[in-house]
């Protein structure tokens, strides 16, 4: 296209990006080169879920040549201030352990070296010492009086509360023809996008001031908690991202703790220090969503209308409460009716604090934990009141009529028509023939089923909508907050080519396409004659705290502010060009390359001639217009403002529709589920890239896929993580994701300048819970949680098994086994060889330095190792419950860099004609290192080691061995 | 996620990669395709003092066959091999499932055998097909059959001073049946159940990875009136432990089910 008239936007134009990106040459964090004499930080992280940490033996890891400093939490906290935390309460939040750890993963020591070679040589010899302690990871456990408390000052796990009310739910509810309950527990997933976090940081004393260079993705808000945490005011600290960012989906917000951590040893160390998060750091302590537990009621009529909810939400945003949280469980607090017309709510919002990794922002952040209930819920109503899903669904939509439509709890939903979107939706997407294909599969006696879910996604947060965790008092006291400034800078230079700046931050969306596009049908350019930067410099470019990419806010906040600051340059082109082209201002048009005089393209100024004129004759021109053309424009919307008194919050500006529909089959062996067919109707706005929006609204969908399939970051009651590598964490790949069905359906805001909505999180929101609603519809399941197990299908699949043996006691951890060897020895020589530490030196695999600390005590060194996998161990060893010569108990812990554990084993000596039955039965737990990466094989491996220890007693206490004879001939017996 | 340090020697013969472990003991280790030591190392879970690559022993690097028998160097690759012509169908069928295309690319078929890992399909074939290991070091050469090689979790029948030369697998004989199936959580997971079946005139030869700490085989009677009894003893005595990603009640039931099913293929193909 290069006809004037026509617009870019709208079009799918090839993206600027991609050339670079798909040829190797994209400019990531760990592309841009250090300065001379940077350093390298490795951390050492914590494998308890709950400690004390009782010691720090660094001397070792000092000594190791090229260690230039070894930092604690008690270095860091003397040059460092807590991290603000975003509720009232006694709690301080350090981006490394302070006297305690509270999750596993959790840093404890920063090395910082030459190399990170070094740095992790130096991370082996560091020894700490842990008291553990009862560690607590279900929100609801954590509640319990008795509980494990994390954080002193604070008396229990509850770190905020707050009750809401709208309109009259108790009357709703009293009225009500049926009351339908769901309960749900919505678990831990994140978006592990490829790129892990990195921090490069330098301090200047003279200036007393932090240069940091990191892939952080904003809001710039943390600029704010950064600096304060440093010390130093907002201008003495410096904070630039790079060209390109490996994917985020919000997580490479939290890469702030280890800007201050970073930053905090590059001034102890006087040097630049760089750090890398590797994908065993970033799977245990990065940014997980939040996992929720929520009780949702409705009052429904008899005909299906529902008069009221009832929430009740426990957030679990693990073991600190990180900025912005506990913003998952307000950035929804508007749009908690969704798409319905709900006009009495309740709520009851608890934050708790479990031994898991902290939370934060997620791709979809908050969405899918609500819509999860609210959507299941859906589907109750439905087959409580014998309509179908769809009926419960169209009665209760928001009436088009009514839009912009103020919803119960404060939010303005800014337009749509979602009658019309879900009916072309069912039409378009096949739903008659979806049905057949059901009906067809039943009739064969196979499980399918369909699943229906309506959204409302929220885009630009109000940087207000997280004091609504505030009482309308303690808000009051602390000033108000709300709107979501944007910002775009646009110059021309001495040769008239134009550059475009905004404070966007972006993770290979191809913001750089669209800005070019957005700022060339302003200027009558071509997009390729636009030069587009969007990475951030705080010392240099404009910002503000709501800068970055988060909130889906690209796409209606920053390429509608850049669109404004087109139109004031515009509209000072227009003014140069005027006097000269003889018209008046509002008669000329740019395009083409040139301004013209409307009417008469004949009549032209090139554009580079009139763009480049302040710079070369600024003395041609009048004195306001002088000025090189540099135009920053500022935009906030004034609907996003702060929480009214009555807690109304309008939590973000605009609200895109979707409406999904799917058709599952769960095989009837393997409990697989398989998405036959997939369709998502999206209604967000103005769309401006059309293969840009259905790159979003894929990678959302296959997020969202993995959530309800296969991703759940998972830990054992004791603290332990057991999704500490990418076999274990399963992430949907290519061969797993389905294509969706895409349909739009525009409907323009009224609140943004080109009329986009955001629409990168809304499958992340929708797409879990119609997997769901399927599911339980293909199996009659009356709950579903996520993510759908395949062994937990196949359960109801199958029925109760045939001859099943005793299962484990649920929720225990211990491995079990047990065995026996036959020795040819009599028992008292075994019982001697057990009691002996010379004996036992040689019996336990790989020990050395064995001691006797009692009768019955001994430590000893031992590496342990199956496989290629070998780890050196401290183990303790008891004796008791002796019962000369039959039997006793052998108790014992190890603790090394791979691990921990700790196992009894009960030991039976029988005589067998002069030989001797050697039987065991043994419980163990492993925990730390190993357990967050090897979880499969710890029950095998486990079985190892033990058997290894009573093969090497039963060869040892052979007559055979000449070893045994020597041994027992010093020990006085005969052989 | 650096590995600690370690030697690196690139054995130019078999001779020097076998002095090379004499020498060093349990402190060496081969490496060949590194898809899954190169993590171990990576995570410093595996601490070798030395590696011996072996992947330069041009003599490693062939698989050749009889009429009898498939043999196949230590250093084939998994993508090598699946690109041949003609392969003996149970192969065929499960080196597909071994990792993804990116894995089979460096990683060999005796590199999965010694590293013995109980859910890895290639120790699984060549058991389910009765193949041999052929075990080398300086002192001596042996042959040890896949029946006997398996002995735990990550545990073997090899020494420290030797190293898997090759191994053998029996070409199809005419008469047999084959089948494969495996059931993970996504495209190249570790299996959490995996069948591999040998119908013969006799009976069935049936191979379960996944469930215990090493694939195991049992013969199943002709008969397949007498599976279902027969496949809920073996599910039984495999001692199925639950997991992340499954249970063991689901694994029992699955080596009931799937092996059923890969069983009747089996014999199917046979016919």
């Amino acid at each position: 296209m290069d006809s004037p008239g026509d617009k870019w936007v709208g079009q799918s134009l090839p993206r600027f990006e991609d050339a670079a990106l798909l040829t190797g040459r994209g400019r990531y964090f760990d592309d841009c080169g250090t300065p001379p004499g940077t350093l390298h930080a490795a951390i050492l992280r914590s494998p308890h879920g709950h400690a004390r940490i009782e010691g720090i033996e660094t001397a070792a890891a000092r000594a190791l040549p090229g260690v230039a400093a070894i930092l604690t939490g008690e270095d860091i906290r003397a040059t460092t201030t807590s991290l603000v935390v975003g509720v009232k309460a006694p709690m301080e939040c350090w981006p490394i352990a302070v006297e305690r750890v509270r999750y596993v993963g959790e840093p404890v020591v920063v090395v910082v070296a030459t190399d990170r070679y070094v740095a992790e040589d130096a991370l082996d010899l560091i020894e700490v010492r842990y008291a553990p302690l009862p560690a607590v990871t279900d929100p609801v456990a954590a509640l319990a009086p008795a509980a494990p408390v994390l954080h002193d000052g604070l008396k229990g796990n509850l770190a905020s509360e707050r009750r809401f009310r709208y309109g009259d739910p108790e009357a709703a509810f009293a009225a009500a023809a049926h009351r339908v309950r769901i309960d749900v527990a919505y678990p831990r997933s994140a978006c592990t996008p490829i790129e892990c976090y990195g921090v490069l940081a330098e301090y200047d004393p003279g200036e007393d001031s932090y240069d940091v260079f990191a892939n952080f993705q904003g809001p710039f808000s943390i600029h704010a908690v950064i600096a304060r945490a440093l010390r130093v005011p907002g201008n003495r600290l410096r904070l630039r991202t790079p060209p390109d960012s490996g994917g985020s989906f919000g997580v490479k917000q939290g890469v702030f703790p280890y800007i201050v951590l970073i930053a905090a040893a590059a001034k102890a160390c006087g040097r630049p220090v760089k750090w890398v998060e590797d994908r065993l750091e970033h799977l245990a302590a990065s940014s997980v969503a939040t996992n929720r537990v929520t009780r949702l009621e409705a009052a429904v009529t008899a005909d299906g209308i529902i008069t009221a909810l009832d929430w009740d939400q426990l957030e679990d945003c693990g073991a600190q409460l990180r900025a912005p949280e506990p913003a998952t469980l307000y950035r929804m607090h508007g749009n908690m009716t969704g798409a319905y017309a709900i006009r009495n709510v309740a709520i009851r919002n608890r934050v708790v604090l479990t031994n898991k990794a902290p939370t934060g922002l997620n791709r979809g952040f908050g969405g899918p934990q609500v819509y999860f209930a609210l959507e299941r819920l859906v589907q109750r109503i439905a087959i409580t009141l014998g309509l179908h899903p769809l009926d419960v669904i169209r009665l209760n939509l928001v009436p088009t009529a009514a839009m912009p439509y103020r919803t119960a709890s404060g939010a303005l939903l800014d337009s749509g028509d979602y009658a019309t979107a879900l009916e072309t939706a069912l039409r378009d997407g096949r739903h008659d023939e979806l049905l057949r294909r059901r009906d067809a599969a039943r009739a064969q006696g196979r499980h399918y089923g369909i699943g229906y879910t309506a959204v409302v996604e929220p885009s630009v947060s109000n940087m207000g909508y997280i004091t609504a965790v505030l009482t309308p008092a303690e808000r009051k006291r602390a000033g108000p907050k709300n709107g979501a400034q944007a910002t775009a800078t646009i110059q021309c230079d001495a040769v008239g080519s134009v550059s475009v700046h905004v404070a966007s931050v972006p993770q290979g969306q191809g913001h750089r396409t669209v800005l070019a596009q957005v700022v060339a049908d302003e200027l009558g350019l071509r997009p390729q004659d636009i030069r587009v930067v969007t990475d951030i410099d705080t010392a240099k470019d404009a910002w503000s705290i709501a800068s970055g990419n988060y909130a889906s806010r690209f796409a209606p906040a920053v390429a509608g502010v850049a669109r404004i600051a087109a139109q004031q340059l515009r509209a000072r082109l227009t003014r140069i060009a005027a006097p000269l082209l003889n018209v008046p201002p509002e008669d000329v048009v740019l395009a083409g390359g040139k301004l013209h005089a409307s009417g008469n393209a004949d009549n032209a100024l090139p554009f580079a001639r009139v763009a480049s004129s302040p710079h070369w004759a600024p003395g041609t021109l009048p004195a306001e217009d002088s000025a090189p053309l540099r135009e920053t424009a500022w935009w906030t919307p004034p609907e996003l403002t702060a929480p009214n008194e009555s807690d109304e919050v309008n939590s973000s500006l605009c609200h895109g529709f979707i409406f999904d529909f799917c058709g599952v089959e769960v095989d009837r062996i393997t409990g697989e589920t398989r998405i036959d067919h997939y369709v998502t109707m999206h209604d967000c706005g103005t769309v401006l890239h059309p293969g840009m929006v259905a790159g979003q609204v894929t990678g959302g969908f296959a997020h969202a896929l993995g959530a309800a399939l296969y991703e759940a970051h998972s830990y054992a009651d004791d603290g332990s993580l057991q999704t500490g590598t990418f076999a274990d964490y399963l992430v949907p790949t290519a061969m797993e994701v389905p294509a969706p069905i895409i349909l739009h359906h525009e409907s323009p805001s009224p609140f943004t300048p080109l009329g986009a909505k955001g629409v990168g999180e809304g499958n992340c929101m929708s797409t879990p819970v119609c997997i769901a609603n399927a599911v339980a519809d293909a199996l009659g399941l009356h709950d579903v949680t996520l993510p759908l197990l395949p062994a937990t299908l196949a359960a109801h699949l199958h029925g109760a098994e045939p001859n099943a043996p005793a299962a484990a006691p649920k929720g225990e951890r211990l491995l079990r086994g047990e065995g026996q060897a036959r020795v040819n020895a009599p028992r008292e020589q075994l019982w001697a060889l057990l009691l002996d530490p010379d004996a036992l030196m040689a019996i336990v695999p790989g020990a050395h330095g064995i001691q006797r600390t009692s009768p019955t005590d001994y430590t000893a060194e031992v590496t342990l190792g199956i496989g290629p996998v070998k780890g050196r161990y401290r183990v303790a060893l008891a004796l008791s419950d002796l019962d000369e010569p039959n039997a006793l108990t052998l108790s014992g812990n190890a603790a090394g860099a791979l691990g921990f554990g700790q196992g009894r084993g009960q030991v039976t000596l029988t005589d067998a004609n002069g030989a001797t039955i050697i039987a065991y039965r043994y419980e163990a737990a492993v925990g730390g290192k190993v357990a967050s990466i090897a979880g499969r094989l710890l029950d095998g491996a486990t079985r190892v080691v033990i058997s290894q220890f009573f093969a090497a007693l039963a060869r040892q206490a052979a007559p055979q061995a000449p070893w045994w004879q020597r041994l027992l001939q010093r020990l006085g017996l005969r052989a | 996620m650096k590995p600690a340090k370690f030697d690196y020697v690139q054995a130019e013969a078999l001779d020097e990669a076998l002095a090379t472990l004499r020498a060093e003991g349990e402190g060496a280790r081969i490496i060949a395709g590194g898809q899954s030591l190169l993590p171990m190392l990576n995570m410093r879970l595996a601490r070798p003092a030395v590696l011996v690559d072996i992947m330069h022993i041009a003599a490693l690097a062939e698989a050749t066959a009889t009429t009898e028998t498939l043999r196949i160097g230590a250093a084939v690759r998994q993508a090598a091999l699946l690109a041949r012509p003609s392969l003996h169908p149970l192969l065929a069928a499960a080196l597909p499932w071994v990792g993804h295309a990116q894995t089979r690319s460096r990683g060999t078929l005796c590199g999965s055998v010694a590293h013995a890992d109980p859910s890895a399909e290639i120790p699984l074939v060549l058991l389910a097909l009765q193949g041999e290991i052929l075990l080398r070091s300086a002192r001596r050469a042996r042959r040890v059959a896949a029946t006997d090689f398996f002995t735990g979790m990550m545990q073997t029948a090899r020494h420290e001073d030797e190293m898997i030369e090759a191994i053998t697998i029996p070409q199809p004989r005419t008469g047999e049946g084959y089948a494969f199936r495996e059931v993970g959580r996504r495209h190249g997971d570790f299996a959490i159940v995996a069948c591999a079946a040998a119908a013969h005139a006799t009976g069935v030869r049936l191979a379960i990875g996944g469930v215990a700490d090493h694939p195991a085989a049992r013969e199943l009677p002709a008969d397949s009136a007498q599976w279902d009894d027969a496949l809920d003893a073996f599910a039984h005595a495999l001692d199925a432990r639950d997991d992340l990603h499954a249970t063991a009640t689901y694994r029992r039931q699955l080596v009931r089910k799937l092996g059923r099913q890969v069983m009747q293929e089996a014999a199917a193909c046979r016919a």
